[in-house]
C-alpha cells in the first residue's frame, strides 16, 4: 500500500522531509499553543479582561453590529482568544495526527461540515437560553429569590 | 436474470458500487462516523456545562481558585500547571501513536510495539493524573458553609504581599471552636431502626459561628462576583449577620450534593465531563493494550497491514482532541 502524506503545514510555510519530522514539527507547535494558553490563563493580562467593544446603542443597525460582532462585544478579549487557540489546536490534531490532510475532500468534508454545523447549533440554542435564564432569575421584579 | 436486478445506471461510476468513493476502508470510516457522534456527545455535555454557566454567570466559581494543587508541592498555590502538564501528557502520547501508525505504515513492527508501549503509558499516567485531581476536588482544601439557599460562604483575611492586599483564604480547621456534647449522630441502634442517619459533617455551624466571632480579622466571602471579576469578601459586621441567620451546613470538599468551592452543579459537571473523558481515555488505554498484544503476536505482520493501529489511533487522537477542549472550557475560560 502506497502511503503519501502531504509534507507541509501552515499553507507551505513549513515544509517537512519525512512524515516523521512532521509529526515533531506539530508537536513543537501544539506545545507552544498550550504554553501561549497557559502563561496568559496564570497572569490574566488586565488589558485582555475586557471585551473589545463596548455594545452599540440605537436602533436596528445597533442590534444587527452587536449580533455580527458579539463575540469582540459581549467576551472577553482573553476568552476569545483562548477559544481561538484551542480551535487551532483541535484543526492540527485533526489534520496532522488524525491525518485529515490525507484524506480526500468528499470524506474531509462529510465529517467536519456535519459536527461543525450541528456543534454551532447546539452551542447556540443552549448559551442564548442560558442567557436568558439568566435575565429571568436576575430581572427587578423577578419571582425567584437566591440570595440567603 | 436482468429482471430481478435493479439498473440504476451508476454503474462504472463513483458510486457505481466496487470501489471506495470516500478513498478509505470500511473499518476507518465507521471510526469516523463513531467519532462525528462521540463529539456530539461531548459538544452536548459541554454546552450544558455553558448553559449552567450563563445561567449563574454572577456566581460560578473561579477555576483558578479551585484547581491550585501540584503533587509533591504542598500549600503552594499553582493554579494551571497541573493541567498543562496532563494536557502535554496526552498530547505526547497522540504524538507516540501517531509515531506508530507511521510505523505500521512502513510495516516495521519493533517500532509499532515500542511507540503503542509508550501510547499506553502515557495514557495511564493521564488517567492517573485524573483520579489524583479528583481525590483532590473531592477532599477539599478550606472548607465552607452552606447557607440555607444553597449559597456557598467561604473564609479568609486580608493580607499584605509585596505590598499588595489581598484576601487570602483560611481553613475552618484552623478557626475553629469546638463544642463538645450536643450533636448526636443518628445510628442503625437508634432512633429508627435499621435506618442510618447522614454522617455529621466535621463542625457544626456554631462552632465555626464561634471561631469567626473570636477572630476579629476573618471575612466572609459570598460566591458572587464583583465588578472587577472577583469573588465578594462581606464586612465584619456583615459576615457575622450572614453565618447567624442564614449558615446552615458545613461543606468539605465537593461531591454530587454539595461543593465548598461555589455552585454545586459546577461539581456535578466537573465530575461529569472529566469523569466521561476519563472513561474514554480508559477504554482507550484497554484497547491499545489489546492491540499491543496483537502487534507483538505478529497478528498485523501476517495480514499485511497495519490499519488496525490507524483505527485505534484514530479514537484515541479523538480523546485528545476532546481533552483540549474540556481544558479550555473548565480551566482556562
Amino acid at each position: 500500500m502506497a502511503h503519501t502524506h502531504k509534507l507541509e503545514i501552515f499553507r507551505g510555510l513549513w515544509k517537512f522531509k519525512s512524515n516523521q519530522q512532521k509529526i515533531w514539527g506539530v508537536l513543537v507547535f501544539l506545545t507552544f499553543v498550550t504554553a501561549i494558553e497557559v502563561i496568559l490563563g496564570i497572569y490574566k493580562p488586565h488589558v485582555l479582561m475586557s471585551p473589545l467593544l463596548s455594545p452599540f446603542e440605537g436602533g436596528f443597525f445597533a442590534t444587527l453590529g452587536n449580533i455580527l460582532f458579539s463575540p469582540i462585544i459581549y467576551m472577553k478579549t482573553l476568552n476569545l482568544i483562548f477559544i481561538l487557540l484551542t480551535i487551532v489546536k483541535a484543526y492540527y490534531i485533526t489534520w496532522d495526527f488524525m491525518h485529515m490532510r490525507d484524506e480526500k475532500g468528499s470524506l474531509r468534508k462529510m465529517v467536519v461540515w456535519t459536527a461543525v454545523f450541528l456543534i454551532c447549533y447546539l452551542i447556540f440554542i443552549l448559551l442564548q437560553e442560558g442567557g436568558y435564564v439568566f435575565g429571568v432569575y436576575n430581572a427587578d421584579d423577578s419571582l425567584i429569590k437566591r440570595d440567603f | 436474470m436482468d429482471s430481478t436486478v435493479a439498473s440504476t445506471g451508476t454503474e462504472g461510476k463513483t458510486w457505481g458500487g466496487g470501489n471506495r468513493p470516500l478513498g478509505a476502508s470500511y473499518g476507518k470510516l465507521m471510526m469516523w462516523f463513531f467519532i462525528v457522534s462521540d463529539a456530539l456527545t461531548f459538544s452536548g455535555f459541554l454546552a450544558a456545562y455553558g448553559f449552567s454557566r450563563f445561567k449563574f454567570i454572577k456566581e460560578w466559581p473561579i477555576a483558578d481558585e479551585v484547581f491550585t494543587h501540584v503533587p509533591f508541592l504542598h500549600g503552594q498555590e499553582l493554579p494551571m500547571i497541573y493541567v498543562a502538564f496532563m494536557t502535554f501528557i496526552l498530547i505526547m502520547s497522540s504524538v507516540t501513536m501517531v509515531l506508530a501508525v507511521d510505523a505500521g505504515h512502513h510495516m516495521n513492527k519493533s517500532k509499532v510495539t515500542l511507540y503503542m508501549f509508550l501510547t499506553i503509558i502515557g495514557g495511564a499516567i493521564f488517567v492517573g493524573s485524573q483520579a489524583w485531581e479528583w481525590a483532590t476536588f473531592i477532599s477539599g482544601d478550606y472548607g465552607a458553609v452552606q447557607t440555607k439557599g444553597g449559597n456557598i460562604l467561604q473564609f479568609g483575611e486580608y493580607v499584605t504581599e509585596n505590598g499588595e492586599e489581598k484576601f487570602k483564604r483560611i481553613s475552618i480547621d484552623d478557626f475553629a471552636v469546638p463544642v463538645t456534647g450536643t450533636r448526636v449522630e443518628h445510628e442503625r441502634k437508634n432512633g429508627l431502626w435499621f435506618v442510618d442517619g447522614a454522617s455529621l459533617p466535621e463542625y457544626s455551624v456554631d462552632e465555626i459561628y464561634n471561631g469567626l466571632a473570636s477572630n476579629p480579622n476573618i471575612l466572609v466571602r459570598t460566591q458572587l462576583i464583583n465588578e472587577e471579576g472577583e469573588k465578594t469578601v462581606l464586612s465584619r459586621e456583615e459576615s457575622l449577620k450572614q453565618l447567624k441567620d442564614n449558615g446552615q451546613l458545613v461543606v468539605k470538599g465537593a461531591n454530587l450534593r454539595v461543593n465548598e468551592y461555589g455552585t454545586s452543579l459546577f461539581a456535578d459537571f466537573f465530575f461529569f465531563i472529566t469523569g466521561f473523558h476519563g472513561f474514554h481515555v480508559f477504554s482507550g488505554v484497554v484497547i491499545n493494550i489489546i492491540i499491543f498484544f496483537n502487534v507483538i503476536l505478529g497478528t498485523y505482520e501476517r495480514r499485511g497491514s497495519y490499519e488496525m493501529v490507524e483505527k485505534v489511533g484514530l479514537y484515541w487522537h479523538f480523546v485528545d482532541l476532546v481533552w483540549v477542549f474540556v481544558f479550555t472550557f473548565f480551566y482556562l475560560v
